[in-house]
C-alpha cells in the first residue's frame, strides 16, 4: 500500500475521514481567506481563526487548460500523456470563491452556476510510490 | 514648483523576433532613436527610469549609451512596468527635481506562455504545481464570466483579434503583419476556453524609449510636444477579480483599472468621451473588451454592439489599439506599456501613417494591466 500525502500542509485537513479545505477567518471583519493565512487580506487584522470550508458550492466561472503548462507544473505528465483539464472558481457559501482544478474537462458539461463538491484525489505519483493528493471540484451528480 | 510634463522624443525597436540582438541592445536602439527624435544626446539626459523582466537591468543601457553618472533607476512591475517607469519620470519632472529625462523598456522572452514563480508572488508552490499559475487561465475565466453576465458573443471575441491583425498590418513596427479572418480566428486551436490561439498575445521582443521634459521647455526639442496630462498607477483592492489568486472574495470591488482610469480622468480634467484614440491592454481579445468598460469608455455589455459595428476600428468613433495592440505586437514585458505611449504620441503628432486615426486626434489614452493586479493609465494631449 502506497503512502498518500497531501500536496502541501495546511491547505486541507489531512489525513482525515472527511477531509475539508481550510480557510482562515478574520475575527475583526469576518472575512474568510483561502489558503489560510496569518493575517486578513481585507482589513489587515492579525487575529484570525482556522475553519473548515463547506464542501459544496456553485461554479462561478471556469475554463479548460488545453496546453501543458511549463514548470512549476508538476503532474508527472509528459507532452504525450498530457490531458486538458478544467479549472474554475467555486463559490463556497459563507466562505470564499476557491480556485481549483475540476474533475470535468469537457466544456459541454460545464456551466456557470452548476453545483460542485470538493473531492480529494491523487494528483501525481512520486518516484518512491507516494501518491500526492490535491483537491478538485466535481460536478454534483443529478444536480 | 509643480511642472507640467511633455514628451519630446520617442524611439522604438520593432517588436517581434530579432535573432541578432539582445533585449538590451534593442533597448539601446530605441534609446538612440528617441534621443535623435528630440535632437539631443545621451549626455543631455539628467535622469532615467527603465525596466525589463528578462533582459537584464535597464540601467546597464548606460554601458551602451555612455557612463554619464545620472541617476538611472530600475523598475519592475510586471506588465505594468512601462507605465510604472513613465509615472516615475513624470513625478520626477513634476516635482521640479530635473528638467529632462528618459524612460525606457525592453525585453526578449522565450516562446510560449510566461513562466511564473509562485513564491515571488507570495503563493505556495502547490499553486503552480497543480497548473493554476497561468495568466491565460485567469483571462479566460474572467471573460467567460463576463460573457455570461453581459451577453458578449464568441464572434465578438474573434472580431477584436481580426482588428488587431488588420491594424498590425498597417504598422511597420508590429510583429504580426498579416490580416487574419474572423473565421480563421474563431476556428483556430482552443487554448483556454473560450479563447483560441489567435486571441492571445505572445511573449515577444522589442524596445521603446521616450524623452520627457518640463513642458515650458518642450519647444526647444520639438515642434509637436505631447503633454502628459495624467499618469496614474493603482493596485488591486480587496474584492476585485485578479490574476494569480487562489481564491476570490465573495464581496465584489472594482479592479485597479477602474480606479486608475477614474483618477486619471480627474487629474486631466477630461472625460472618456473627450478621448480621440486609446490603447488598452489586450493580453487577449476578452481583455480588450472588458477594459473598454473598466476604463469608462462604455457600459458593460455595450461592447457587443460597438465592436460589431466597427466603432473600435481606426476609422471608428472610438479607435482602440491602433498599432495592433499586444495581439499584433506581442508582449515584451518591459516595453509593452511604453509602446502604447509611443503609438499615442505618433497619433497625436498626426504622424502614424497608414494607421493614423482620421480627424486630427488631440487627446489620447493608454492603459496597461499586469500581474498580480496593477493598472497604469496615462492621458496625453497634443
Amino acid at each position: 500500500m502506497n503512502n498518500r500525502v497531501a500536496i502541501t500542509e495546511g491547505l486541507f485537513t489531512w489525513p482525515s475521514e472527511q477531509p475539508a479545505l481550510l480557510a482562515s477567518r478574520c475575527n475583526n471583519c469576518g472575512i474568510a481567506s483561502f489558503p489560510a493565512g496569518q493575517s486578513c487580506m481585507a482589513c489587515s487584522g492579525q487575529d484570525v481563526s482556522l475553519e473548515e470550508l463547506p464542501n459544496r458550492g456553485t461554479l462561478w466561472t471556469w475554463t479548460i487548460q488545453q496546453f501543458m503548462p511549463k514548470p512549476p507544473y508538476a503532474s508527472g505528465e509528459t507532452m504525450e500523456t498530457f490531458k486538458p483539464y478544467g479549472v474554475g472558481y467555486v463559490e463556497l457559501p459563507g466562505g470564499v470563491r476557491v480556485e481549483g482544478r475540476l474533475t470535468e474537462s469537457d466544456p459541454a458539461k460545464l456551466a456557470i452556476g452548476m453545483e460542485m463538491e470538493v473531492v480529494f484525489e491523487t494528483f501525481r505519483t512520486e518516484e518512491n510510490g507516494d501518491e500526492v493528493v490535491s483537491f478538485f471540484f466535481k460536478p454534483v451528480a443529478g444536480a | 514648483m509643480d511642472m507640467d510634463v511633455a514628451i519630446v522624443g520617442i524611439g522604438i525597436h520593432p517588436f517581434g523576433r530579432t535573432p541578432g540582438l539582445s533585449g538590451m541592445q534593442q533597448g539601446a536602439v530605441a534609446a538612440r532613436d528617441a534621443l535623435k527624435d528630440a535632437g539631443i544626446e545621451w549626455k543631455d539626459i539628467q535622469f532615467a527610469f527603465g525596466g525589463s523582466a528578462s533582459s537584464g537591468n535597464a540601467d546597464a543601457l548606460s554601458n551602451e549609451l555612455g557612463l554619464t553618472g545620472i541617476p538611472f533607476m530600475n523598475v519592475a512591475n510586471g506588465c505594468a512596468t512601462g507605465g510604472s517607469s513613465l509615472i516615475s519620470a513624470y513625478n520626477t519632472i513634476k516635482s521640479g527635481l530635473f528638467d529632462l529625462g528618459m524612460v525606457t523598456g525592453f525585453d526578449k522572452h522565450d516562446r510560449g506562455a510566461f513562466d511564473a514563480d509562485p513564491e515571488a508572488l507570495g503563493l505556495g508552490r502547490w499553486y503552480g504545481e497543480v497548473g493554476m499559475m497561468l495568466t491565460t487561465q485567469f483571462f479566460a475565466m474572467k471573460i467567460q464570466k463576463y460573457m455570461h453576465q453581459y451577453g458578449i458573443s464568441k464572434e465578438t471575441l474573434a472580431r477584436v483579434a481580426e482588428k488587431a491583425f488588420l491594424n498590425g498590418s498597417l504598422n511597420p513596427n508590429a510583429w504580426r503583419r498579416q490580416p487574419v479572418s474572423v473565421e480563421e480566428i474563431a476556428g483556430a486551436m482552443m487554448v483556454n476556453d473560450p479563447l483560441t490561439k489567435y486571441m492571445f498575445c505572445a511573449p515577444a521582443e522589442g524596445g521603446v524609449a521616450l524623452v520627457l521634459c518640463r513642458a515650458d521647455k518642450a519647444r526647444q526639442y520639438t515642434d509637436t510636444p505631447i503633454y502628459l496630462k495624467s499618469a496614474v498607477l493603482k493596485s488591486r483592492r480587496y474584492g476585485s477579480f485578479e490574476v494569480f489568486a487562489p481564491s476570490q472574495a465573495l464581496v465584489e470591488a472594482e479592479g485597479p483599472t477602474y480606479d486608475a482610469a477614474k483618477a486619471a480622468f480627474e487629474m486631466a480634467g477630461v472625460g472618456p468621451a473627450d478621448i480621440d484614440v486609446m490603447q488598452l491592454q489586450d493580453t487577449e481579445s476578452g481583455a480588450e473588451i472588458m477594459h473598454m468598460a473598466e476604463n469608462g469608455f462604455c457600459e458593460h455589455g455595450e461592447q457587443e454592439h460597438l465592436i460589431q459595428s466597427g466603432a473600435t476600428r481606426i476609422d471608428g468613433s472610438m479607435p482602440v489599439n491602433t498599432d495592433g495592440g499586444c495581439l499584433a505586437n506581442g508582449e515584451p514585458i518591459g516595453a509593452s506599456g511604453l509602446r502604447q505611449v509611443y503609438e499615442t504620441v505618433l497619433q497625436l503628432r498626426h504622424a502614424a501613417g497608414d494607421h493614423q486615426v482620421p480627424g486630427e486626434p488631440r487627446l489620447g489614452y493608454t492603459h496597461v494591466y499586469g500581474a498580480p493586479g496593477i493598472s497604469a493609465v496615462t492621458i496625453l494631449q497634443r
